[in-house]
């Protein structure tokens, strides 16, 4: 954490605007139509600027910090006029929030340091819009499978979100939420660490598997596609018969889905 | 990187992979760094307010480092005055000459040492050996790493590596007075090592050790250990040397009171350590008469002017870092191939020693952050590693010029920049990957990928980038 973020007072945001992040339009669609869905079920518009592409979270943590500048500039110029940015990924909010000021400090540009400044505050993860800006807990959601949740590893320890995913599972009805052991261990995921340190990866998540498979789940749930997609491409290489989803989804669900 | 005494220094993923196939190393090593996370979170949960001692313990190296140079040449001052000689040694090389003269000035052909990992960082023993003088360490885990013919594997733990029934068998075979029906009992492996070791501190006539802490207004010297075997050698023997880092310099006694309390909770998970010996100059009558400190910078006054990478000096060598870290837990120290493994060793490797040596540590990191909430002094370890890796790509870049940029890495990020800097491209691009998956996706996945991206398809598999883009369903339903 660069320093304390101050999250707008609550109030609710009549209009919200989604960033997608390149990885779930591309390769996780369902996810943004399940935030959309949530969102519009509770009343809330939504927004998406077609313009946006990404936030530069992967060049910056492999050391491209100069690629990283110019898709800065691009987010703060797309979202500028946003009242709240929300996006269903920890990891890209918190590459807003936490090292965006960093990158525009690099830029030497002091007006696009001011922009992602007045910005950071806005820029919301899904459990954060959900429990702090709208105040619902209960999201009106019907999904009657054994779930476990893996709270990832910057969802936990930088945008610190503390229990509000588990929150908004426990009050999802017919759910079996059972808790992960060793919850907070990271998945060994870590962006280009799971192909440039691809063996102590596979270590890291063999471990992660095995504890999921202990809690006898049928969904591994988590708030980023990105550490699900390594955790499901291991069960799925095992055919370990657990699959995985993100928050999101089991959020949109409902009790016509599941008759459907 | 590894094995770092053979001389030849492999890159971390290469070594990682020797180490992760060693299944008695990921034994004695996951037994160890779960048993001791345990402890360490429950005696840190005793204090309330731990929060503001870890502040506080930030605070004062922020300014210790802002003024390095005052309060070292008051800390000169103070140990003379004490009757110490400082001698101040700009690297490795001159450390290790002015150690050396200062033994042979005595006399003495055989050292005794005790916790100092600055004189592993400047690899004292094997140049003393050189002139003839042998070194003998006394830390009881630093004795087997010697009798091993190994290198330490932890700060604070240095053979984690290794269990009690090896120890068993090594004792058996280097230590003279060892039984042969000796027992991997703990306790008599501890007597066994005992007898070994008071016969070195009775005949030794010089000292060295390394140092925790040294107080700058009264120029008192401090060294934290657990087995007593450091207080032995700082005050047995005739000549005591004590060789520290130079951002080990604290400004008064009372910062102690910070330290004292973070440091054994954060290292050895208990409340105080056993022994903590502090001592100021030289006293008439009691311990050595001759009290020399070697001040070395190392590559540390660079390291200083790093404005992201300076904390890395903040760290107290307490080893909670790699305690929680899930690739230390996996790989261990040796992987690091350097005095410092683990998430600090990550960062304050590659800036002591250059990129070049250890650039590929700042990559040993999934960035998970599990050691930056544990750090006493609240190092940002996943920032500093991400700031790295920003010089690493930096001077790869200077230093191979077109061959860097046309590297398979450099290519990509690249391109994928320019890409996502225009949404017509990156529509584009998505379309293109639909296209160009075709002869990869099996059974509705991906089970094998080309070139370095074969690394992810060892053990995982890739979902196919699906039909319909979010963007695409988005504009389909507005």
């Amino acid at each position: 954490m660069v320093d304390d973020v101050r999250l707008p007072a609550p109030t609710s945001p009549s209009r919200v605007s989604l960033f997608i992040t390149c990885f779930n339009d591309t390769m996780f669609p369902q996810t943004g139509r399940a935030v959309v869905t949530v969102l519009e079920r509770l009343g809330v518009a939504v927004d998406f600027p077609l313009e946006q592409t990404c936030c530069g979270q992967m060049h910056f943590n492999t050391g491209y910090a100069d690629e990283t500048i110019p898709l800065v500039r691009r987010f703060a110029e797309v979202f500028a006029d946003a009242e709240v940015v929300v996006s269903p990924s920890a990891s890209c909010v918190a590459m807003v929030r936490d090292y965006y000021p960093r990158v525009a400090e690099l830029s030497g540009d002091a007006g696009l340091a001011r922009e992602v400044q007045a910005l950071r505050p806005r820029v919301l993860e899904l459990s954060e819009l959900l429990l702090d800006r709208l105040g619902v807990e209960d999201v009106g959601a019907y999904f009657p499978r054994r779930v476990t949740y893996h709270p990832t590893c910057h969802g936990l320890r930088m945008l610190e979100v503390g229990d509000r995913p588990l929150r908004l599972l426990r009050a999802v009805r017919g759910i079996d939420l059972v808790e992960l052991p060793e919850a907070e261990q990271c998945c060994g995921f870590g962006g280009t660490f799971a192909i440039k340190n691809a063996d102590t990866s596979i270590a890291m998540v063999s471990d992660k598997v095995r504890t999921i498979l202990d809690t006898g789940a049928e969904v591994c749930a988590a708030a980023d596609n990105s550490c699900l997609m390594h955790i499901g491409g291991a069960l799925s290489r095992q055919r370990a018969g657990v699959r995985t989803m993100h928050l999101a989804e089991i959020l949109a669900r409902t009790k016509e889905d599941a008759a459907a | 990187m590894s094995e770092h005494r053979s001389g030849r220094v492999l890159p971390f993923p290469e070594a990682a992979r020797a180490a992760l196939a060693d299944t008695q190393l990921r034994h004695n090593l996951g037994h160890a760094t779960h048993a001791i996370r345990a402890k360490r979170a429950a005696v840190v949960s005793e204090v309330p307010d731990w929060e503001e001692l870890r502040e506080a313990g930030r605070a004062l190296k922020e300014r210790v480092l802002r003024h390095l140079g005052q309060h070292l040449v008051q800390l000169e001052a103070s140990v003379t005055r004490a009757g110490g000689v400082v001698h101040w040694a700009r690297d490795a090389e001159e450390c290790n000459r002015i150690i050396g003269d200062l033994v042979a000035a005595h006399g003495a052909d055989e050292v005794v040492k005790a916790k100092s990992l600055t004189t592993e960082e400047t690899g004292l023993n094997e140049a003393l050996a050189d002139r003839g003088i042998r070194a003998w360490e006394t830390d009881l885990a630093q004795l087997i790493i010697q009798l091993s013919d190994d290198s330490p594997s932890h700060i604070l733990v240095p053979a984690i590596h290794k269990n009690r029934e090896q120890i068993r068998a090594l004792f058996v075979r280097t230590l003279e007075d060892a039984p042969a029906d000796l027992s991997d009992d703990p306790r008599e492996l501890a007597e066994t090592a005992r007898l070994h070791l008071r016969k070195l501190f009775l005949g030794a006539r010089v000292g060295i050790s390394g140092v925790n802490f040294a107080v700058a207004d009264t120029g008192t010297v401090s060294v934290v250990e657990s087995e007593g075997n450091a207080r032995m050698c700082t005050t047995l023997p005739e000549v005591l040397i004590s060789v520290m880092g130079i951002e080990k310099v604290i400004p008064t006694w009372e910062d102690l009171e910070v330290y004292l309390q973070l440091l054994p909770r954060s290292s050895t998970a208990e409340r105080m350590n056993p022994y903590t010996s502090l001592w100021t100059g030289v006293t008439d009558g009691d311990g050595p008469r001759a009290f020399h400190l070697v001040l070395v910078d190392n590559g540390r006054i660079e390291v200083l002017a790093d404005e992201i990478g300076r904390e890395a000096l903040y760290c107290i060598r307490c080893s909670a870092c790699l305690n929680v870290c899930p690739v230390y837990e996996r790989t261990g120290g040796h992987a690091y191939g350097s005095t410092y493994p683990g998430p600090i060793g990550a960062i304050l490797t590659p800036m002591l020693s250059g990129m070049s040596e250890a650039g590929s540590l700042p990559y040993a990191s999934s960035l998970c952050g599990a050691c930056y909430e544990v750090c006493p002094v609240k190092i940002n370890i996943p920032q500093v590693l991400v700031h790295l890796r920003h010089r690493e790509v930096q001077a790869s870049t200077q230093a191979r010029g077109v061959r860097e940029r046309l590297s398979p890495e450099h290519a990509a990020m690249h391109g994928m920049a320019r890409v996502f800097a225009s949404r017509r491209l990156y529509e584009a691009a998505q379309k293109a990957g639909r296209v160009a998956q075709r002869p990869l996706v099996r059974d509705g996945n991906i089970r094998r990928l080309p070139g370095p991206l074969g690394g992810w398809t060892a053990a995982r598999d890739l979902p196919p980038v699906p039909p319909q883009s979010f963007r695409d369903w988005w504009r389909e339903r507005s």
